[in-house]
């Protein structure tokens, strides 16, 4: 009797029953679908041997690759924060004419192929393109150049960042503002110190989710990108281009560190996030 | 009584029926053949399919299905080491065949020889397409190195077709009076100096060519030349053929493991022998593949643009494990004009 007082002490009472067969479901699913995938690439990798390892991921094409790659993704990423934060605030903030049907516009990006994006992206900002014939005089180049690989990702990445933003604005209480206004805020400082600070959490993780999004994007990329080596390669198109020559433990290689990398970010921004939410003792 | 020989005849006539239904009904097996092959194939393999039923179906009476599937050639070699079950291969250059061999161990190392002329039953080859009219005078190699003509072609790293691109321009350059690898190192240099955009495929490069107006040539295989010029009005573009150009061998082999597993290497050993027939060459003929046959390749021979000199990849390079290694395996050459 007294052991079982004891165990039913030391074990925390939960509210909801069967987290055992629970957490066992998420751990088979995550491994099925996640972990085992991704383990199979570094055991792939792992027949490289260190020295030779370091060897490819450090040459010069592959690192200006990862730099474009990783660098394209977290502006297309900061752009999407910045205007998707715009466009859910105007479809959730205001009733207007085709709300709903714009609200809906916001989803095509995940639903188009991406190669069909980036034909379309690429049609419209090539020199013979309505875009880029505008733009030509201006002697800004789009497509083909790193700027028309930041259009693709910003593109591909619009939604998550509305959708994230989306329920957490909707949520968000009014009369806060309100009461703010009444005690002297001006407009700016009951954004910035109001609203913003609420909306952090969700910007984070909408950021997050467009940014790893964007740094394994390759279907529309290639089309707008030109593929130039040393200029406007991104690193899944090395991928593929050692998997033509069946170099799979190199092509496992660059995928290896593109994992670690995106990794660590997501990791810290993760950190960013709980740190803002133990911050502002947000919800 | 005479009723006899008519009750005769109808006894007979039932006979006759019973016995044609059910020699009809013995054997007509219904064979599926799997032909994995490169993109620009389909049509070529639609028409070759129906005409190959016919004549298995004549010859055997068994039913032959021929499924097909298309794509890049080294990403189809890859689907059928990883287990996707081709029965026979059709791709775009031997390298990705001799990946089969190599990488899977699917077919014999020495797969090339099991056919007439290398395995290849038909042939294309590298020529220019150009804007109508030719604006930048366009007639040979060493015009795509002067300043100011834009050349369009794919990345030899990811597009098989862009390989023969690359070996023929290097061929051009070492056969140039006092050409050496050194030369023609140079010259490559130069040609893809002139490349704006490389493009993952060779769709890719006639999307950005024809669609996106980029460029003043597109170097493109001759059966995909021809018909774009075909079914463009045709005035839009035109065909140049350079003096000298390389004998584009898509290779054909059967794979002998899956054969043997679906037991079906006796059909799938006639599909690619009777690509060699007049048939089978007169089909490759007419989707702009240069037949072997010289009967059927004289009465083509309108259709092709004459191109002085054709030289081989075994010829000039040694064959394709060679020139993989040399030109397109990392700190090759082709890394090394990209300043590597």
């Amino acid at each position: 009797m007294i052991g079982a007082v004891a165990l039913e002490a030391r074990k925390p009472r939960r509210v909801l029953p069967g987290f055992e067969m629970t957490l066992g479901y998420t751990m088979t699913y995550l491994s099925l679908l996640v972990l085992i995938p991704l383990s199979a690439v570094f055991i792939r990798s792992l027949g490289l041997g260190w020295g030779h390892f370091w060897e490819i991921v450090t040459a010069p094409r592959v690192v200006a690759s990862l730099r474009l790659s990783f660098g394209a993704a977290l502006i297309a990423a900061s752009i999407n924060a910045l205007f998707g934060l715009l466009v859910a605030w105007v479809l959730v903030r205001y009733t207007f004419p085709f709300r709903r049907l714009i609200d809906a516009i916001v989803d095509l990006p995940f639903a188009l192929p991406t190669a069909v994006a980036g034909i379309a992206l690429t049609a419209l900002y090539a020199p013979n393109g309505w875009l880029g014939a505008a733009l030509k005089p201006l002697g800004i180049k789009v497509a083909y150049t790193p700027l028309g690989i930041i259009v693709a990702l910003t593109f591909i990445g619009l939604p998550f960042v509305v959708r994230t933003l989306q329920p957490v604005l909707e949520e968000l209480d009014k009369e806060v503002e309100q009461a703010a206004a009444t005690l002297g805020a001006s407009a700016v400082q009951v954004f910035v110190l109001v609203i913003l600070p609420a909306l952090w959490p969700a910007m984070l993780t909408g950021f997050a989710l467009a940014f790893a999004r964007a740094v394994g994007e390759y279907g529309s990329v290639i089309f707008i990108a030109g593929n130039m080596p040393m200029k406007s390669e991104i690193a899944p198109l090395l991928i593929v281009a050692k998997l033509e020559q069946y170099d799979y433990a190199g092509a496992t290689a660059i995928a290896v560190v593109m994992l670690v990398l995106s990794f660590t970010l997501m990791l810290g921004i993760n950190a960013l996030q709980n740190w803002t939410l133990s911050r502002h003792g947000g919800r | 009584m005479r009723s006899r020989p008519h009750l005769r005849s109808v006894l007979a006539g039932a006979l006759l029926i019973v016995g044609l239904s059910s020699a009809a009904a013995l054997p007509a097996a219904t064979v599926k053949l799997l032909n994995v092959s490169y993109d620009p194939t389909r049509e070529l393999y639609e028409d070759y399919n129906k005409a190959f039923a016919a004549y298995w179906k004549a010859k055997t009476g068994d039913t032959v299905i021929v499924n097909q599937s298309h794509g890049g050639s080294g990403k189809q070699a890859r689907s059928v080491i990883e287990g996707l079950e081709a029965d026979v291969v059709t791709l775009a250059l031997a390298y990705d065949i001799d990946a089969l061999a190599t990488q899977g161990g699917l077919i014999p190392a020495n797969w090339q020889g099991r056919l007439p002329n290398n395995s290849t039953p038909y042939t294309s080859t590298v020529v220019f397409l150009v804007r109508k009219g030719n604006p930048k005078n366009i007639h040979d190699w060493s015009d795509l190195v002067r300043p100011g003509v834009s050349v369009i072609t794919p990345s030899p790293k990811t597009s098989g077709g862009a390989r023969w691109n690359y070996l023929a321009a290097w061929a051009f350059a070492l056969k140039q009076p006092g050409g050496s690898e050194a030369n023609a190192e140079a010259f490559v240099k130069k040609l893809y100096h002139n490349v704006p955009v490389l493009d993952s495929g060779a769709r890719g490069s006639t999307v950005t060519f024809v669609e996106r107006g980029i460029g003043d040539v597109l170097l493109a295989w001759e059966n995909e030349a021809v018909l774009a010029v075909k079914e463009s009005d045709s005035a839009k573009f035109e065909i140049v053929a350079p003096s000298l150009s390389i004998v584009a061998e898509p290779p054909v082999s059967v794979v002998d493991q899956n054969v043997d597993q679906h037991g079906t290497r006796k059909v799938a050993e006639e599909y690619l022998k009777y690509l060699y027939s007049k048939v089978g060459q007169e089909i490759a003929a007419k989707h702009f593949y240069r037949p072997r046959d010289p009967d059927v390749a004289a009465r083509y021979a309108k259709q092709f643009p004459d191109i002085p000199q054709l030289v081989t990849i075994d010829a000039v390079f040694g064959g394709w494990t060679k020139a993989q290694a040399t030109h397109f395996a990392d700190h090759g050459s082709f890394d090394r004009i990209y300043g590597q």
